[in-house]
């Protein structure tokens, strides 16, 4: 089964069983119950989501949550087999089993039940404790190399790219350098939304008014689907963008050809880009006002507006402009 | 005059809410119009709607919640099947009402089906199985269930008249707010929300009081039963927490209404204010819907093995820990909004602690099952699929409550999927289990064992048909809401689960199906003594359906199962305890207060809804003068006589003495 | 098997919890028998479970004022440009709601006392005072928030000020609905006497209006004191 994702997508160069292999070597997976179930899910097709990760943080992510699995199955599988076998054996029919109605009570086994789930959460507690100190998305990706810097704002219904540092910004479309991280701040223009790249890692809330913050890396060039994690409207379901990762001088040539085509994305423009809208196609802005996102952020430019309750009965069952 | 009430509030252009909306309101005007010829009015006037019985109240908070629970389920099929077409097509549903189904689908589901059935079941076995004749505050109950019911009519009345919210079914804003959200459907929420809320936490004043205050002599705390030890704990929940929801709901509502900015993006607003405060209530909710249901697993495991409850005291300490430490966990709702790395782990780590309470539980079921001599019944049966999916559902749980698994999973299929699991797997099972397993106390006759099975196998497989495709879909990176999607990957795990849902919807029609062949049936699944399922606790001391006063004499209580050690003493000794004394009884009358004031609080929702300013300060008036009228009342009670008792109990007993006379010489 | 027989629950009962107490019986089910703790006696009589009961009801409703005050905590320094509570507050006002309320609690404490002695007269009385007093609080309380909305520090001008108007206006909507509350209980002392039903009421507005005074206490410390250093 072919894990294709939004429309006509490039096909990575390696074959996915290598990608995967290699993302197992680079990322050290100790677990050996995890690689089998990496194993088992690639089989199932499982190749292309959460568990397919194609950069560190999603794969630290992916390797925390196999391994939690893994140590939860310990305890999970053993009961659920002593759940079956009691209730069969002891069924009433059975005259071999013994009928205990007076073992009511034991110490011994109080002490097992309270006792290993308590120190399963304990092991547990500190993978909590380390890892979401190390996966903070505040927290910087260490690199020899400086982050790309790329601010992001949610729109209705659509994603706003802003590269402060190129001059350029874009809809639907995120292009970034491969093997260099990016440094995300994120911002909403209007609702609540999550910025999410299923195969790169970790997603953030962006909500207006305030900043957050991201760092993601994709280890190789590739096509990665990327969409709001947090309902925002009747357009949610076209919210979503693909994340091209290019090598290096893929980059600055996609910066150029921005530089060379487009609009210019000023106050009026993005007053217009405001207006609720939907399934929108990607295209690119040649030049960006530098001090935009911080307007946005300081809401110096108020936040977008809704529907429009202008229409009859608009403000009892407002209607979506196509 | 009528607000911004107009005919074109009526979805006239769209066929699909036209339709149903018109389905239901035939069906609606038929049902009341066979009850009007049938000449059965009076008798629901006098008997069910004013009742304040709290077995009658039990048995129509069940019946609300599971007409509601059909509505909330022909929601799910809509969505699942909307899925299963729209892979880059636009399907049948356009996004604006496709975002109203899912937003109805779980408000009613958590507010009107499963809040409804669980309180439902507490109402008619907590007060039998404590040994005492009502809850501390009858009427008090009666309103309670007629407030909910008008929630109930608020959120079905949108579908007809307007709109519903299209925001998800915890309305968060900015989204709900005004600017977003100008139509009347936020607007339905937040009233069905807030008056339904005062008539649940009217309930949990009503039972913490009984429990605590009201119990047979010589019952003390540890000789409760678990299923009230749960009730307490979830009605202690109840008191505290639903007055979050309220506060949450109202500054909301202040928002929209009164240009307050409590949660807007301008003038210094605070969204996640609200997603803090309205999950403080959130978390805890779903304890109040899993801990009733976790009690009547320790009552069904327990009755249907033959023995007592192992490690009975463990179990209280597990509930009243998960009692206490489900009021520390609510920021695993959102640890993608980014509260930092303290905070969110924190937050995991106490999560995962709530697991120790809850796997306690499952072993001291699993030692209960031990050594027993089980019955295959169908309480039974839902039992050990509880105890098998639950087990799955919880590991799910304390997955997502690792942060940085949860920024990988949050608000993917894989969470749709784990809370699916575990109330499905939880409290659904335990509602059908606990339905079962008391029907023929309420009733007098059992449902049809055949077509139980059948429609628990069913529900089994047709769940993980449903909703483990779903966990590999999130896996893969599918949000949750989607109106339609492009990504191939997810194609296949989709419409198995769209499979699965026909395999539920057969499921559901074999429910119907056993109620219906049990009513045909019925005096051949009769019940006779009382005691069907050779119980353990006081209620199966009554006879089925007990009368209004419960006990003739309350019981004197001597051990954790007073009732198994009378009818073990009984049997020993082939005879029943001497007869006793019997006195008049007084109950309580019953009483319109709690159906009048609902009927004025759903005319003040509804004006509430359309700012009709008029009718708003004519229901509120009403009110005011219907608890006047109450108030003035002189006599609340009415005195059953001596002989009526007699003859009522000796009826019972006679009924146990040909039981024991037909089953002499029988091991107890 | 008379009520002493203790021998059965200690040979039965698997977990030994029989307290092997004397209890006396309750008999047909009426309310009220010798307790001797743990709840053992039976179903409390109707005064102990209608107080408890309103107990847990104003458990309840301090947890929702709870919400509002976690909400003014987090607002209060979200004036967006406008007025702070320094500018706004008006202290003698203030002072004086806090005055009308707390003797208003001394008052119906007397109504307390004088309903103890059946007292028809002094009960009115005390009652009408604690009425009025609470009128005044509610007159002052109003005549400042429309002092603010005149001034366009009205709820809509700004997220603090929503706060500040929800919290300290649910509190006057509770005294509100009290003074209602309070009307009907003189009109059924009036024409009914002190029927047992009525003096258990009686009890639960006590304790109502005596709630609203801490829940004032409170308020004033939270919105007023600390505000005033934000």
């Amino acid at each position: 089964m072919r894990a294709a994702l939004v429309g006509t997508v490039k096909q990575l160069p390696d074959s996915r069983s290598a990608v995967v292999t290699r993302a197992l070597q680079r990322h050290a997976v100790p677990c050996r119950m995890s690689a089998a179930l990496i194993a088992l899910l690639s089989v199932s097709g499982c190749s292309g989501g959460v568990l397919d990760a194609q950069g560190p943080i999603g794969a630290a992510d992916a390797k925390i949550l196999l391994n939690a699995v893994g140590i939860m199955l310990v305890i999970v599988v053993p009961t659920i087999i002593a759940i079956l076998a009691f209730g069969w054996w002891f069924r009433a029919s059975n005259t071999r089993a013994r009928y205990r109605p007076e073992f009511v009570y034991s110490g011994g086994i109080e002490v097992v039940v309270w006792g290993i789930p308590t120190l399963v959460i304990m092991f547990l507690g500190g993978v909590i404790w380390i890892g979401s100190h190390d996966l903070d998305p505040f927290k910087p990706i260490s690199s020899p190399d400086k982050p790309t810097e790329v601010q992001v704002v949610s729109l209705d219904w659509k994603w706003l790219f802003i590269y402060p540092d190129q001059g350029v910004a874009s809809v639907n479309e995120l292009a970034v350098p491969a093997g260099i991280p990016v440094h995300f701040s994120l911002t909403s223009a209007s609702v609540m939304n999550m910025f999410f790249v299923p195969q790169l890692g970790s997603m953030i809330a962006t909500m207006n008014g305030m900043v957050t913050q991201l760092h993601l890396a994709a280890d190789k060039p590739g096509e990665f689907y990327g969409q709001s994690a947090q309902f925002s409207g009747d357009g949610f379901s076209d919210m979503n963008f693909i994340l091209r990762a290019v090598p290096q001088d893929g980059f600055a040539q996609w910066i150029a050809t921005a530089r060379q085509s487009g609009s210019a994305l000023d106050r009026t423009s993005y007053l217009a880009l405001c207006q609720q809208s939907s399934n929108v196609r990607p295209f690119t802005y040649r030049t960006v006002d530098a001090s935009l996102f911080n307007a946005v952020v300081n809401q110096q430019l108020p936040p977008c507006p809704g529907p429009n309750i202008e229409g009859p009965g608009a403000t009892v069952r407002p209607r979506l402009e196509r | 005059m009528f607000g911004k009430l107009t005919w074109q509030a009526i979805p006239w252009d769209q066929p699909i809410p036209l339709v149903a909306g018109s389905v239901v309101v035939l069906i609606v005007l038929a049902v009341l119009a066979w009850v009007v010829i049938k000449g059965y009015l009076p008798y629901l006037w006098r008997e069910w709607i004013t009742s304040v019985d709290h077995k009658r109240i039990g048995v129509m908070y069940t019946l609300l919640g599971a007409v509601m629970l059909l509505r909330g389920f022909i929601d799910a099929i809509m969505m699942r099947s909307q899925q299963a077409a729209a892979f880059r097509a636009a399907g049948y549903l356009p996004p604006e009402h496709y975002d109203q189904i899912f937003s109805a689908h779980g408000t009613i589901m958590i507010f009107f089906a499963a809040m409804p059935i669980v309180i439902g079941l507490m109402n008619f076995a907590v007060p039998l199985q404590l040994g005492v004749r009502d809850v501390a505050f009858p009427t008090l109950n009666s309103t309670s269930f007629w407030l909910t019911a008008t929630g109930a009519l608020l959120v079905n009345i949108s579908l007809v008249i307007g709109e519903f919210a299209r925001t998800g079914w915890l309305v968060y804003p900015p989204l709900s707010g005004l600017p977003y959200s100008p139509g009347v459907g936020v607007d339905y929420y937040l009233w069905a929300l807030l008056i339904s809320g005062v008539g649940t936490l009217m309930t949990g004043i009503n039972f913490v009081t009984t429990i605590l205050k009201i119990r047979a002599p010589g019952m003390s705390y540890l000789r409760m039963t678990i299923f009230c030890w749960t009730a307490l704990a979830a009605n202690l929940l109840i008191v505290a927490a639903f007055p979050i929801l309220t506060a949450t709901l109202a500054m909301l509502a202040l928002d929209r209404y009164l240009d307050f900015h409590f949660f807007t993006n301008e003038a210094g607003g605070n969204m996640m204010m609200f997603i803090n405060l309205i999950w403080a209530w959130g978390h805890p909710e779903v304890y109040i819907l899993v801990l009733p249901a976790f009690g009547i697993f320790s009552e069904v495991i327990s009755t249907f093995s033959g023995k007592p409850l192992f490690n009975y005291r463990s179990m209280v300490a597990a509930t009243m820990f998960i009692c206490l430490v489900s009021y520390m966990v609510w920021l695993h709702h959102f640890f993608t909004m980014g509260a930092g790395a303290n905070v969110n782990a924190f937050f995991g780590i106490s999560t995962s602690i709530i697991a120790v309470g809850t796997g306690v539980k499952i072993y001291n079921w699993l030692f209960t099952m031990y050594g027993g001599r089980i019955r295959f019944t169908t309480p039974m049966l839902w039992s050990i699929g509880f105890l098998v999916t639950f087990v799955i559902g919880g590991m799910t749980g304390v997955l997502l409550a690792v942060p940085p698994a949860d920024f990988l999973l949050h608000n993917s299929l894989f969470l749709v999927a784990h809370f699916h699991n575990v109330i499905i797997g939880g409290v659904l099972f335990a509602a059908f289990a606990g339905i079962t397993y008391w029907f023929p106390k309420a009733f007098g006759f059992k449902l049809d064992e055949g077509w139980g099975k059948i429609a628990f196998w069913l529900s089994l497989i047709g769940f993980y048909v449903v909703f483990m495709p779903l966990y590999v879909a999130g896996l893969l990176g599918m949000t949750r809401r989607l109106q339609h999607y492009g990504v191939a990957a997810w194609r296949p795990w989709v419409l198995v689960a769209g499979i699965g849902i026909i395999i539920m919807i057969c499921a559901a029609a074999c429910q119907v199906v056993q109620f219906v062949v049990s009513i045909r049936r019925r005096d051949e699944l009769r019940d006779e003594t009382g005691d069907p399922w050779d119980g353990r606790s006081l209620e199966w001391a009554t006879a089925s359906p007990p009368p209004p006063f419960n006990f003739a004499v309350l019981p004197d209580v001597r051990g954790e199962e007073p009732y198994w050690e009378i009818k073990r003493r009984a049997i020993e000794t082939q005879q029943l305890s001497a007869e006793p004394k019997y006195e008049p009884i007084e109950m309580p009358r019953n009483s319109p207060t709690g159906f009048i004031t609902a009927f004025f609080c759903t005319m003040t929702g509804f004006a509430l809804i359309w700012h009709i300013w008029w009718m708003v300060g004519l229901g509120i008036v009403a009110a005011y003068a219907v608890f006047v009228w109450f108030a003035w009342r002189d006599v609340t009670e009415y005195s059953i006589p001596a002989e009526e008792v007699a003859r009522f109990d000796r009826a019972r007993r006679q009924a146990r003495e040909q039981w024991l006379a037909q089953h002499a010489g029988q091991p107890a | 098997m008379s009520a002493t027989d203790t021998s059965f629950d200690r040979a039965t009962d698997p977990y030994r919890v029989g307290h092997g107490r004397e209890w006396l019986s309750a008999g047909a089910g009426r309310g009220y028998v010798h307790a001797t703790g743990h709840g053992e006696g039976g179903p409390a009589s109707k005064r102990v479970i209608v107080g408890y009961g309103f107990w847990i009801f104003l458990l309840s409703d301090i947890v929702m004022f709870s919400a509002f005050f976690a909400a003014h905590a987090v607002l209060q320094t979200a004036t967006a440009g406008g007025p702070s509570g320094r500018e706004l507050f008006n202290w003698w006002s203030i002072v004086l709601q806090t005055f009308l309320l707390l003797v208003s609690s001394f008052t119906c404490g007397l109504s307390a006392v004088a309903t103890e002695a059946r007292s028809q007269l002094w009960t009115q009385l005390a009652l009408l005072v604690t009425g009025l007093l609470g009128l005044g609080f509610l007159a002052l309380e109003g005549r400042d928030f429309a002092g603010m909305v005149l001034q366009g520090a009205g709820p809509d001008r700004s997220a603090f000020l929503s706060s500040l108007f929800a919290v300290v206006g649910l509190h006057g909507l509770h005294v509100s609905a009290g003074l209602l509350w309070l009307g009907t209980m003189m009109a059924q002392i009036f024409v009914k006497g002190f029927r047992a039903d009525i003096l258990r009421r009686m009890v639960c507005f006590n304790l109502f209006w005596h709630a609203l005074d801490i829940i004032w206490v409170a308020l004033f410390t939270i919105v007023y004191l600390i505000g005033l250093g934000r």
